[in-house]
């Protein structure tokens, strides 16, 4: 039943509470319990560290923390375009593909981009590169955005495609093979191109400045601009959005083109790390996006989540897939432990949910006009 | 009359009902209603919207639990903590929304719940068939076991819930607006079942807004108003003015003053609208529907659910397409632009669901008061959070919603100020027409009026308003014209100074008899000696 059963013959009525009741605890344990809940992502993440550098001297060291810094960078700037994707209530699965796809077009450039016809071979700018590169990425995200809103293919099987799409591209591309040497020579003016992954200004690697820098940006358009709102707004009532002007499909598309945009990031800095592109490269990274994005909070059906937990999330997911690799777990038990510990965060989330409402509930109680004890509350009125 | 003398001593009755109450929070739907259903007869629920007919179907059913007050069930107190234990106790009730699965056969649908097995245990497909086929018969239509649910009718549809009632030996029945999305033919049939059922011992409660059917069908009137039960009659004494009389009563008059308006021109013009039906592809909601609105006047649409209104309303807003037909707003055709340009326009809605379509929950008040108005605040790129507090703030102001703070989140607000919200969201995105869906559905006395005198501040700054209800009293209070909409098509207007009750509530009923009566004379106070005579011939069956 829904609240249209409210239309007829009903005695005008507060709306049912949103939410389900559930057994009532005494207060004061439910707020201890709630702080524990809202911080649980940061407080695993200290647990996390707290227990693997009791267990290993290299852990909790400058140089390994920068190390594992680095690799929760990339899966955190996926990430940040995976939370976007979330946020509208769809789902990227095609991220892994265009890091490939994206590292693929910077090798190809960079190695020179022969045209037969004119007998010459072009040999770009790094700059140039990086923009073609970084455009293919968006370009691989805008497709999937319209085949999400002008051919209305669900998301999950939209992107699925494109996870084949774009890796068989990088495939086709490479002709299979690895672009190694991607350094560039003076001569040639390409020079600078394996900078993005390896330096490291005031110390910190590039990548993890990219990453704050685009954490910080995200943050600004989520929470400072009418397209972040938009973004939460038709996430969480796509109808009620749409009937209050939101461009909800224009939205949608840009989703996707950011997510291709960060993935094509991500493609960029690893190529870069490694001066070598494979067409290999990202393989599966969608999953440890939504891992990461999921474990920050947010709710997979849209509307729910936020920049800082994302990123909570990914250093969780790396911190703890560093540390089983330091402490000498083995590689079969670090995917039983990290596919546990998702699946428990995300058990926790729902639990918080939960517990927000019985607060809501008893919170509400008393400012109402005087409720008689409720022995027979209606049990079954049906959330929204 | 040709009807018995009620009989109040037990053996004639199936279910009483003692002093039943249900509160929601602190609202009192029902207060202390004694009600009693005999065998084998039709018991009809009459009361407006709100009245409280629904709630206590549904507590018969098993749906929702009294707070307080006793069921007897041939003369054991009973209590149902499910509608399985009504079903199973031979409570079945038909709810007015369609319970059906579209994506399984008419048979599965049937036996949803209560398959028939075979001796290993599974579905008993011959026995099954067999049973729709022989429920299919009786109730004349011609629909095979293994038809898909989405593939029939509405009206089918409706045909089969009735044949799952039927299919679970119900010795109670209960039918909620059964015959709202059937044809005449169909009627016909679902009254001749009734009449098979009441002589085959089967009881049937009645709750219909169709004044004139119900009538023809029913052996007693029990008619409720305000949570109340006010009167219970035999259908020998009663006709139709007792019935609209005694649910209406005495009501509050107006919270409303815009009776003696300046209008300016027309600002909405619809022109011979045709919108399509979204249930049925190939059939029209909305058929040749011309309205004219004009700068500060409040227009009310009234009719019954499916009459139209909803998706006249979805379509001018830019939801749904039209067939034919155009919109202007103030000049210029608006009918191919999106929903968010009709809105840059100033044509806006508030829309009939307010859960489903006017609010969404994950944000705070603040952030759903300025959903709509966003893009003219923001600048470029930039959307300055103090220019938003200031649209929020103005926003709350205007239609004061009772919040402690622009940050708290929506679901924490009553009915009442999340309904203020939706509405102060389309008025801070500055329209020239606010359409308004079922306004005032589901929120408090107090709100209404509150909502009501907002319109009407609002129409004397010159906004044109044209609001949907099915509330008589809504309709005749708060509006400057009413337009009866019946089946898709406008069948009346009036003034709202010149209407009355009767007359407005008549012409959107289904009765022909009744439309031509009162389109010539103003008072039509005698039931048509159509009804009367179908009377005579229904109560001679029993």
């Amino acid at each position: 039943m829904s609240t249209s059963t409210l239309t007829h013959g009903q005695r005008p009525r507060v709306d049912p509470p949103a939410l389900q009741q559930s057994p009532n605890k005494p207060a004061g344990k439910i707020d201890f319990l709630a702080l524990l809940m809202e911080g649980r992502a940061l407080i695993a993440l200290i647990v996390i560290i707290i227990i693997f550098s009791l267990l290993s001297d290299n852990y909790l060291t400058l140089s390994n923390l920068l190390v594992m810094t680095r690799h929760v960078a990339l899966n955190a700037i996926l990430a940040i375009g995976m939370l976007m994707v979330i946020l509208n209530g769809g789902i990227d699965l095609s991220v892994g593909s265009t890091v490939g796809l994206s590292g693929v077009i910077a090798g190809v450039l960079l190695q020179g981009l022969g045209i037969p016809a004119l007998d010459i071979i072009l040999y770009p700018a790094v700059w140039v590169v990086i923009a073609c590169s970084l455009i293919i990425g968006t370009l691989v995200g805008f497709i999937n955005g319209i085949l999400i809103t002008k051919f209305r293919v669900a998301p999950f099987v939209a992107t699925l495609g494109m996870l084949y799409v774009a890796r068989g591209a990088a495939l086709l591309i490479t002709d299979g093979r690895t672009f190694p040497k991607l350094q560039g020579s003076p001569e040639l003016g390409n020079t600078g191109f394996n900078l993005i992954g390896n330096a490291a200004p005031l110390g910190v690697p590039m990548a993890v400045w990219v990453m704050l820098v685009i954490a910080a940006v995200a943050a600004f358009v989520l929470g400072k601009t009418a397209f972040g709102r938009w973004l939460y707004a038709s996430g969480g009532n796509e109808r009620a959005a749409e009937l209050s002007g939101v461009p909800v499909k224009k939205v949608r598309v840009r989703v996707y083109m950011i997510a291709g945009f960060c993935a094509a990031i991500a493609g960029l800095i690893i190529s870069s790390e490694l001066t070598s592109a494979a067409p290999q490269t990202g393989d599966s990274y969608e999953l440890n996006a939504i891992a990461a994005v999921v474990m920050g909070g947010a709710a997979l059906s849209g509307g729910r989540g936020n920049i800082r937990g994302t990123l909570i999330g990914a250093f969780v997911i790396g911190f703890l897939a560093d540390g089983l690799v330091i402490v000498g777990v083995s590689s079969y038990w670090q995917m039983v432990i990290k596919g546990a510990v998702i699946v428990m965060a995300v058990a926790l989330d729902q639990l918080q949910q939960r517990l927000k409402t019985n607060k809501a509930l008893t919170y509400k109680a008393p400012t109402k006009q005087k409720i008689p004890p409720t022995d027979r509350e209606p049990a079954s009125s049906s959330p929204q | 009359m040709t009807m018995n003398t009620p009989q109040m001593n037990a053996p004639d009755e199936i279910i009483r009902a003692r002093n039943i109450t249900k509160r929601y929070g602190g609202v009192h739907a029902l207060t202390g209603v004694d009600f009693v259903i005999r065998r084998g007869k039709v018991t009809t629920l009459f009361g407006e919207n709100g009245a409280g007919k629904s709630t206590l179907m549904k507590i018969l059913s098993g749906v929702e639990q009294p707070t307080s007050g006793s069921i007897e069930l041939d003369g054991v107190e009973v209590a149902f903590a499910s509608p399985s234990d009504a079903v199973d106790l031979g409570i079945t009730i038909i709810h007015q929304e369609l319970n059906l699965a579209p994506n399984l056969s008419v048979r599965d649908n049937i036996f949803l719940g209560r398959e028939a097995k075979t001796a290993t245990g599974t579905i008993d497909y011959t026995a099954e068939n067999q049973i729709v086929e022989e429920l299919m018969t009786q109730l004349e239509e011609d629909i095979t076991p293994d038809t898909l649910v989405s593939d029939l009718r509405l009206g089918q549809q409706q045909i089969v819930e009735i044949a799952k009632a039927l299919a679970s030996n119900a010795r109670v029945l209960i039918m909620d607006e059964p015959t709202s999305a059937l044809s005449a033919t169909e009627v016909g049939v679902l009254f001749k079942v009734i009449s098979d059922l009441t002589a085959s011992g089967v009881s049937i409660v009645y709750i219909s807004h169709h004044l004139e059917e119900a009538l023809h069908v029913t052996d007693y009137a029990v008619v409720f108003r305000d949570g109340s039960l006010i009167a219970t009659e035999v259908r020998a004494n009663i006709d139709l003015p007792w019935i609209i009389n005694t649910m209406v009563g005495h009501a509050p008059e107006p919270v409303f003053d815009n009776h003696t308006p300046t209008y300016g021109d027309v600002t909405l013009s619809i022109r011979n609208a045709h919108v399509p039906d979204q249930s049925t592809p190939g059939r029209l909601s909305v058929e040749g529907v011309s309205i004219d609105v004009r700068a500060g006047e409040v227009v009310c649409i009234y009719g019954l659910m499916g009459a139209g209104r909803t998706e006249l309303l979805e379509a001018l807003a830019g939801r749904l397409p039209l067939v034919s037909g155009s919109v202007e707003l103030e000049g210029t055709d608006i009918s191919d632009l999106s929903i968010r340009e009709r809105i840059e326009r100033g044509l806006a809605l508030v829309p009939e669901d307010r859960q489903r379509d006017g609010l969404v929950q994950l944000l705070s008040v603040g952030h759903n008061i300025s959903l709509a108005s966003l893009g003219a605040i923001a600048k470029g790129f930039w959307l300055s959070s103090r220019a938003e507090k200031r649209n929020v703030d103005r926003g709350i102001a205007e239609v004061r919603v009772k919040t402690s703070s622009p940050r708290a989140s929506i679901t924490s607000l009553s009915g009442g100020n999340q309904q203020k919200v939706v509405i102060g969201k389309m008025l801070l995105t500055n329209p020239h027409v606010l359409l308004l869906d079922e306004p005032t559905r589901g929120i408090d006395v107090g709100a209404k009026g509150e909502i009501f005198a907002l319109l009407a501040a609002e129409a004397r700054k010159g906004l044109g308003v044209l609001f949907v209800t099915s509330e008589i009293t809504e309709a005749l209070t708060a509006s400057n014209r009413i337009i009866v909409m019946s089946r898709g098509k406008i069948v009346r207007e009036f003034l709202t100074a010149e209407a009355t009750r009767e007359e407005v509530m008549s012409a959107s009923g289904e009765s022909d008899a009744i439309d031509s009566d009162s389109a010539d004379s103003h008072h039509n106070n005698r039931p048509s000696h159509e009804l009367s005579s179908a009377h005579r011939k229904n109560g001679a069956v029993l």
